[in-house]
Formats: structure tokens, sequence, C-alpha cells
């Protein structure tokens, strides 16, 4: 494979791991990374110079946790799609999770995923932990790190047993690779539908509280305390979890944390109206909790962004509030709804968001080193901060348009991104 | 004042002036069910649709009969008879009900925002006939116009609901209804069945009924839906009706001329004792009736009615 010949100039450089953040060119030559100085001029002839004058280039951005819905529901997503809509939104590299049909356990399934990639975005496959999502036997994870599986998970529910979960952190601790959490206790969060509280209340809709995430999470955390493994928090969603993860890092659990731009930006508000597309698990909470998570991102306590892009149809999804399946689709939005309403919004500086969208979820999976390294293949992700759009479902590069956003302003657009030294998306400023 | 609402979705987007419309027209309905011949001209050539995807017969049949008494033609689908059962969606049902131009639909549904998805997206007007744990606007009607007419006024009365108000339509309908008309609105009931945060809806919490039934001038039963007990959210029922039956007993602690209500079918014996349901307080089966005018009223001001009300009934009276 041929690796590309490019001059990014004049870029805001912002590597976080280099303690780097200014105005550099960066050079690449077959794909590698050769120079990053203030200034490069004459590059070799075949070398294509990009004008990257108010754009930023940072370590191509991770999205640590997405469904991409292969194999089983290709009409929803497939690698292939969600190699685009990753590449879209400035993703270079993701992790599927492996609520798959059939579900991702064995090597098996984790092979098919990997042959799928195009080169758009790197596809790492998160296997399950139990077979089938089961609550019995422990799936091969072994076999399947082996073959590629980054982390497991039983992600869209829980492994509900403590001591199948404290078996599963303990095996782990031969491959170093962590747990991915979906905390929910089943019969706490009792078919609910919203956040618990006032307006599920007035709505009529069953309420899920903060304690099914909370008391889950505090399981895990000490499991893995007990055992020594490494757990990931996914998706955190309310105050209380937030607290739980901060307890546990001072301690020095092995635990590490994600939470999605929709629980950094949305409220249960967006629920009013029925509107199924603001139908999530776990579910908006209350601006007391959105708060409490913006801040435990501000203060290192939740790791990473992810998006958990779960995309479905639309027949499935466009129907009453409480047959709508759970999620929604983020790829596309990801970054320009954390650039609007982080960066601009100064919870974030960017190069903390560079941490949470890049440098963190490929330290946790242990994807990439998540810098610009001189001599290594050129990983990155070039933006425009500046680009103001319109959230328009009908111009995803998602097989699905299900989102809550649609029609909101954002700013901050991918212009190209470099994935193992090809350029996927070249172009310079839109 | 002129009717504006393509649809009644719920009480909460009523306006005080709008609840006061429709009760002040069922009021010009309600003479006509006793007529010996209960039909007026006001609907001819409209058409309602009837979409009960849950059993109900109270309601359905009274929907039925106040678009009959108006003369209005109805289609009655019942989710045995219905393409649902052949896995069609809610979003194509509809769209091909409008295909065949209807006027209206009146939708029961099991699942909270039914009515609201369908209103958003189809031309005809949606009457809430009952969503979940949601709404049940009519019913909230219903009872504000009995209590109106037992009464004599809304404004300042102390109105109990007594029951599972978690899961009550009925119950968020009524404190929608009777706080924005000037009521003072207790619930009473198990903490496992009152839900999180209904202070916020205006109403006082208590769950010591002999304590809240004092100075009540209504007392609205809630049905109290049996499997509760193996959801354990209850004891027993035994307990239930220790704790919150509406007895002889304990109705003498409200106003002397208190009005019982319950939205039926009753659990006799365990939310409303039956010397109590059939008792000289209770004005059940009055509900039942005005019911069909409220209902009435709904339809025709849902229909584009409006003012001349009055004399449209008369010209057909004489």
């Amino acid at each position: 494979m041929q690796g590309c010949n490019l001059l990014v100039k004049g870029g805001r450089v912002i590597d976080p791991l280099n303690g780097r953040d200014g105005v550099f060119d960066i050079l690449i030559a077959d794909g590698d990374i050769k120079q990053i100085a203030p200034r490069i001029d004459n590059p070799a002839s075949g070398t294509d110079v990009i004008d990257a004058a108010g754009l930023v280039v940072t370590p191509g951005l991770c999205d640590m946790h997405v469904h991409l819905r292969e194999p089983g529901r290709e009409d929803e997503e497939t690698v292939e799609s969600g190699s685009r809509a990753a590449a879209a939104g400035g993703f270079t590299a993701v992790a599927c999770m492996p609520n798959t049909q059939p579900v991702c356990d064995n090597q098996g399934i984790v092979r098919l995923v990997k042959s799928r990639q195009t080169g758009r975005c790197a596809v790492h496959p998160v296997g399950a932990v139990t077979k089938n999502l089961g609550d019995e036997e422990l799936a091969e994870m072994g076999d399947m790190r082996l073959s590629g599986a980054v982390a497991f998970s039983n992600d869209g529910r829980p492994v509900a047993s403590a001591n199948l979960m404290r078996r599963a952190l303990d095996y782990l601790r031969m491959f170093d690779v962590p747990v991915i959490s979906h905390c929910e206790d089943l019969a706490l969060s009792a078919d609910g539908l919203m956040n618990e509280g006032p307006l599920a209340t007035r709505l009529g809709l069953r309420g899920i509280p903060n304690a099914a995430e909370a008391v889950m999470a505090y399981r895990d955390v000490q499991l893995a305390a007990l055992t020594g493994g490494r757990v990931h928090i996914a998706h955190v969603s309310c105050a209380e979890t937030v607290e739980v993860v901060r307890q546990a890092k001072q301690r020095g659990t092995r635990v590490t944390a994600e939470t999605c731009p929709h629980y950094c930006v949305l409220t249960e508000d967006a629920v009013i109206g029925y509107k199924e597309m603001a139908r999530v698990n776990p579910p908006l909470r209350s601006e007391a909790d959105r708060r409490a998570v913006v801040e435990g991102l501000a203060d290192g306590t939740i790791d990473c962004i992810a998006s958990d892009h779960a995309p479905h149809s639309s027949e499935e999804k466009e129907v009453e509030f409480d047959q709508a399946p759970c999620g929604m689709v983020g790829l596309e939005t990801s970054l320009a709804l954390c650039w609007t309403h982080l960066v601009l919004a100064k919870v974030l500086t960017p190069s903390q968001l560079v941490e949470k969208m890049a440098v963190n979820p490929r330290a946790i999976l242990k994807i990439g080193n998540g810098t610009m390294e001189i001599g290594q293949p050129a990983d990155l992700t070039v933006f425009d901060p500046a680009a103001s759009w319109t959230v328009d479902p009908a111009a995803f590069q998602s097989k699905s348009r299900n989102t809550p956003f649609a029609g909101m302003t954002l700013s901050g657009r991918a212009v190209l991104t470099v994935v193992g030294g090809r350029v996927v998306r070249p172009g310079g400023r839109e | 004042m002129k009717w504006t609402k393509k649809d009644l979705l719920d009480l909460e987007s009523l306006s005080r002036d709008e609840i006061g419309m429709v009760l002040d027209t069922a009021r010009s309905f309600r003479e006509i069910l006793d007529r010996p011949i209960k039909k007026v001209p006001i609907l001819r050539g409209k058409t309602i649709v009837n979409m009960f995807f849950e059993p109900s017969t109270r309601t359905s049949s009274s929907f039925d009969m106040a678009a009959k008494r108006l003369m209005a033609d109805t289609v009655n689908i019942s989710p045995k008879t219905s393409a649902v059962t052949k896995g069609e969606t809610l979003l194509d049902t509809a769209r091909n009900l409008e295909a065949m131009k209807i006027d209206l639909v009146v939708i029961r549904h099991s699942a909270s925002g039914a009515p609201h998805f369908l209103a958003s997206r189809i031309r005809a007007g949606v009457v809430n006939a009952g969503d979940g744990q949601h709404a049940h606007p009519t019913q909230g009607l219903l009872d504000m116009y009995t209590m109106r007419e037992k009464r004599g006024k809304l404004e300042g009365l102390n109105v109990l609901i007594v029951g599972d108000v978690t899961h009550s339509r009925v119950a968020r309908s009524n404190i929608h209804g009777l706080t924005k008309m000037g009521a003072r609105v207790t619930v009473c009931g198990p903490a496992t069945l009152i839900p999180p945060g209904i202070e916020r809806l205006g109403v006082t919490v208590s769950y010591d009924l002999d304590q809240a039934i004092r100075g009540a001038d209504v007392v609205n039963v809630l049905r109290l839906q049996l499997e509760r007990q193996k959801k354990g959210l209850l004891p027993s029922l035994r307990e239930y009706s220790l704790l919150f039956c509406v007895t002889e007993e304990r109705i003498r602690k409200a106003r002397p001329d208190v009005t019982i209500m319950h939205p039926g079918p009753m659990n006799r014996g365990v939310e409303i004792d039956p010397q109590v349901a059939d008792g000289a307080h209770s004005v059940i089966l009055d509900q039942v009736t005005n019911g069909v005018a409220v209902r009435m009223a709904v339809l025709y001001l849902l229909s584009g009615g409006e003012g001349q009300l009055t004399e449209a009934i008369t010209k057909e009276a004489n």
C-alpha cells in the first residue's frame, strides 16, 4: 500500500503527549511523519500541499464505543458505512461493540469484522464477555484477544452476575485489556423509558433512577479492586456514577470511564413531546447530572468521550416511544458537539478534548500511540473549528438517521483524516 | 372565544378558558341525552375513527355513542381486527386511514405519547382516549364536569385522589385540569404508588387516608390494578384495603356532603367499599352519563364547532 506524500501547512497542531499546541507544518513522506517544524518549505516533488491555516491538526480521533451492526443488521449499518461515517466525523479508529447477530463472542466474528475494514478507518472489535451475552459462561476471550479484539463487553446489557463479572476481570488480567461495563441494574431500571423524576411523572413514562447505573458502577469498581483487573465504565450519564469513579480512582482502582456527547449537551427535556430520537440507554438525565458529567470530564474523572453510535432503521425507531429502540447515531456529530458545547463553552481546552477523543481511548485500548511520532505512520485528523453547519440527517454517511440533533447548528467539521499513512478525505478548506 | 386546537392530547396543554369552554359546551349537550330522540345532526358527514389498542368498554362505547348522537359516521378499529396484528406500524395505519379522508381519530393506546406521535404526523384531529400512564383528558374533563355539577364550582374545591397514582392517567388528567381550575388537590396512596416529583404538579401528597380525607369535598377513587402485588409494589390487597380502601367509616371524616367518584371499573372491597360505591354520596353513574356529553363537546369542538351551538341544538329540537 502506497503511503501519501503530504505537507500540511500552517495548522494548529495539538499533540498533548508531546506537549505541543501551536502552529506547525507537518511533512508526511510515503505515509510516515517525516518532519514537524514551524516552517517547512520546498517539499519533494509529488508532495500534495494542504493549506491548513485556521485548521486544527490532531492525532487521529478514536471513538471507542460504536455499534456497526455487522453481522446481522446490515440494513442499519455495516463496517463499510460505519467507517465512512467515522471518516466524515474525523475519526481514524473505532471500537465496535459485540451485540451483533450473531454475537461477536468468538474469534470467527472478530476476524469477520476486521476483514470488512476498508481503510477509511481502523475498526477494532470488542468481544463479548460471555457466550451469546448470556449469564452462564465466559466467552473465549483469550482467542478473541489473539485475533484482534481490543476489549470485552456485553454492552447493551450488563453482566448481571457479580461472580461472572469477577471472573471476567480476573481472567483478563492475563491480557491486560479492560472489561467495558454497561452499568445497569436491570431490576432497578425495570423496563424504564426515561430518566426517573418529575418529568417522567408528568409524561407518564416509567422512570430509570440514577441508582440503576450507579449501584452497578460501584459493584464493578469493587470487583476491579478485588481482582486487580481493569474496568472501563461505559456511557456515564449521572452525577452518582461520576462520584463512584472519582472515589475509585482516588483509591487507586484500575478504572477508566467514558461519557457521550449527548450526556454533555442534552438533558431529559429532549424527550418532551415523546421524541423517540431522544430515547437512549442510559437515559438523558437532569441538568444537575449533565453538569456533573461535564465536571467529571473537566477534572479528569471521565477519561474519554465516545459516541455510543447506535444506528437504528427508521421503521423501527419512528414508532411509539415505548417501542422505539434505544440509541442514536453519533459518529458524524460527536466532534462538532464537543467542540461547540465543551471547547467553545470553555469547559475543556482544545488539548483536553484531544486527550478525551484521541489520546485516552487509544491508551485504554492500546491501539496506536495517540501522538505524532517522527518516523511513524501518520494518523491524523484535520478539522475546521470555525466551520458552522446544521445537522442534516439526510446528509449522513451512516445508513441510519436516528439523531436528536437534527437542525442543530454546530461549529467544527472534519476536513480530512490520514489513516495509517493514507489520506482518507482529501480536500483543503471546505 | 374560538376553539383553535387540532387535537385533544392532554389537559396540561389546555388553558383554563379552553377547559371552561369544553365544560360549558358539554352542558348544552347534556340535555340532548334526556330527549326521546337523542340525536342532532351537528357532525353529519364527518367521519370519526375509534382506534382502541387497549381493551375498553366504557370509554370506547362512550366515544362511539357521542359520535352517533351527533350523527357522525364512525369506524371502530381494535387490535384484533386491524393490520397491527399483521405487523403494520401505527404510522402506516394512521396514514392509510388519513388517505380515506377521515376527520378525527380517537385513540387509546398502552404507550404514553402514542396520541402525540399520531397528532404530529397526520392532518386529522386526534383525541386521546387514554395513553399509557400519561393522560386521559376526556376522563379528567368528565370528572370536572361532574364535580362542577355537584359542587357548583371547581375553584377552591378540596379534591382528594386516592390510590395508585403512579400508574394512573386518570390521576394525571385530574391533577392538571383541577389545579388549572383553582381546586386544591391532594393525592393519597402507598408510597410505592406515588410517583417521584408529583408535588411539582401542584398537589399535596399524603400517605394517611384518615388524615387526608378530612375536609374533602370530593374523593376520587382510583382503580387498583390487581397485579401490583405481584410486582412487589404492595404486600397484599388485604393490607392495601386496610390502609387505603374508601369505607363508610372513612368518608364520615370528610365533609358531610362529600362527593364520591370512581372512573371505573371498580374493584369493590379493594379500593372502595360496595356500600360507598352504591351509597348516597356516590356519583359514579352520573360520571358515565356526563362522559357522553363531554365527549360530544370534544368531538364537536375539534370538528370546528363554535359559538352557534345553542341555536343549532334548539333548531333541531323544534
